[in-house]
């Protein structure tokens, strides 16, 4: 073998083996039948993908339509969607910001947006779940203000659910921004004034195109790992309200289905790569 | 005279952004600094401060179970991060310093674990491990953890690679250094800071992860966040704030270690 071949082999082959080819086992899994007490029997079956749609009855063996599981595949989309809308409400402006300070401050800033995203996010989950209880400062806060006189119901529901996904992936948001905006030729902006445009329209016409991949690097960094996402769910949700990470991970739980999770984490998979490849072909045809 | 007036035209310093920046900053850090404070409370309360104490801290650290845990989770970060990062530098070398094709689709493969849903990651190689017939426990743990880092370690050291001179290397090799030994010389000393960086990073991500480690680990080896978990079963207590705050305390380090050697130098 050639040297190069050499020295990429050993990176290329582990995430080969050890991550493409078990996803690849799992796709075949979503179409196996399902053992009792999980694994699988090898005998082809479309079950998996009918359940998510129909149940069976469990007498006559009759379909009928249950959105049960379309309802939190859709959920999951919608919290990922408007987490990742508010991710970009809150980091543009907070990217901008950064990349306009003087190089000493540019640098302490970035720290500081950088040192949560290596924080353990379960431990950021629980740390945020203690101050949305009940019992905790913010409700705390606003009775002894007399702004309620209940604690109001910040915690185990979508809005705790919402909020824990924003605090999760903010800084993926705001580091690419961060990076497209700090590439930005302000003579531009000279170049629209001169040219007698004002702020919004020199903004929405110059700095906005100019940053769309950054927005669209943002965007999918953030929207992936949210639709997948299973602690802030998990634990600020209560586990009343699910979304698609904790129904995948239950049948490997609890439930016991593997070709069901199996089924599930192919279709999470499948938009995954749907997004990647539209971006991807989109910055391509770009670059040409 | 709006016209001569650049301040006002001027979408360098936009109204708002300022305090848009400090309130974002502000809701990141809040929710840490409070089970951290709250840490430190003397009394059994977790929404009452009863004057401060390291009382919480003494129970963690004369807790068995968690004790163990955090051996397996530091030992479990120590080994997958270094094979990672071995890994990770053979391919940045051959990916930035050698002339080669099909650079596009190498340079996907070493991103893929990156785009891969983190629960996706889990269930598959639960599956595989149980497919292929190798059980479940710190064997898996190794492997899954070593897979998933060699991106993290990968980016700091193609990025110290890319910088780099390649005028040192060439100068060697017109004194006639041998490959093994420009390498040994001028190319690894140079790109140490790089590999530094990448194995602290390999080393937090391999310790941050959760889901993963959830579905593989057996019953002897649970990592530090999978019992954390476990302990949540009993709701909030301050002994999980004092363990929790010991990790922030450790990647935080960490984190500001990487980025101190990662920047020195270049």
């Amino acid at each position: 073998m050639r040297l190069p071949t050499l020295l990429l082999a050993p990176a290329i082959a582990t995430i080969l083996i050890f991550m493409a080819l078990p996803i690849a086992i799992t796709t075949l899994y979503s179409v196996l039948t399902p053992a009792q007490y999980g694994g699988v029997i090898w005998q082809p079956s479309a079950e998996a993908y009918i359940r998510l749609l129909f149940e069976r009855d469990i007498f006559d063996d009759t379909l009928a339509f249950n959105p049960d599981y379309l309802q939190i595949l859709w959920r999951s989309v919608l919290q990922a969607g408007i987490a990742t809308l508010l991710c970009l409400i809150i980091g543009l402006p907070t990217a901008w910001f950064i990349a306009t300070r003087p190089p000493g401050q540019k640098s302490l800033w970035l720290m500081l947006v950088t040192v949560p995203y290596w924080v353990n996010l379960l431990v950021r989950t629980i740390a945020l779940l203690l101050i949305l209880r009940d019992e905790g400062p913010v409700n705390l806060a606003l009775q002894s203000v007399g702004l309620t006189d209940a604690p109001l119901p910040l915690a185990y529901n979508n809005f705790a659910i919402g909020l824990g996904l924003v605090s999760s992936f903010l800084p993926f948001m705001i580091l690419p921004l961060y990076a497209a905006i700090e590439r930005f030729d302000f003579s531009l902006l000279e170049a629209a004034y001169d040219l007698h445009a004002n702020r919004r329209k020199a903004f929405f016409s110059v700095v906005l195109p100019i940053l769309r991949p950054g927005l669209i690097a943002g965007g999918l960094l953030v929207f992936i790992p949210g639709i997948g996402s299973y602690l802030a769910p998990d634990i600020l949700g209560g586990g009343k309200t699910l979304m698609l990470g904790n129904l995948i991970g239950m049948q490997f739980q609890g439930s016991r289905n593997w070709p069901f999770g199996a089924a599930l984490s192919t279709i999470l998979m499948a938009v995954t790569l749907v997004a990647l490849f539209i971006v991807a072909r989109r910055a391509a045809r770009e670059a040409a | 005279m709006a016209l001569f007036d650049t301040r006002a035209r001027d979408i360098r310093n936009l109204p708002g952004f300022g305090l848009t920046a400090t309130l974002a900053v502000a809701f990141l850090y809040a929710p840490i600094l409070f089970l951290t404070l709250y840490s430190f409370n003397a009394g059994r309360s977790i929404s009452r401060l009863d004057g401060l104490s390291l009382r919480w801290y003494r129970a963690v650290f004369a807790n068995e179970e968690i004790g163990r845990a955090a051996l397996n989770s530091v030992l479990l970060a120590m080994i997958a991060a270094s094979l990672a990062t071995v890994m990770a530098t053979a391919a940045a070398l051959a990916m930035v310093r050698i002339r080669m094709r099909r650079k596009a689709g190498a340079y996907a493969v070493l991103n893929f674990p990156l785009m891969v849903p983190e629960i996706v990651t889990a269930i598959a190689t639960l599956i595989f491990f149980s497919t292929v017939g190798l059980g479940l426990g710190f064997p898996a743990l190794v492997i899954a953890h070593t897979t998933f880092c060699i991106p993290f370690a990968y980016l700091p050291i193609a990025a110290r690679l890319t910088s780099m001179d390649p005028g040192l290397e060439a100068a060697a090799a017109d004194l006639y250094a041998r490959p093994w030994t420009r390498f040994r010389l001028i190319t690894l000393p140079l790109l140490s800071p790089g590999v530094v960086s990448g194995w602290l990073l390999a080393f937090i991500v391999s310790l941050d992860d959760f889901i993963i480690s959830s579905m593989l680990s057996g019953p002897g080896s649970t990592t530090l966040p999978v019992h954390i978990y476990s302990m949540l079963r009993l709701g909030i207590t301050p002994e999980v704030n004092a363990v929790s705050s010991l990790m922030v305390a450790a990647s935080t380090l960490v984190v500001i270690a990487s980025g101190l050697i990662g920047r020195r130098q270049s």
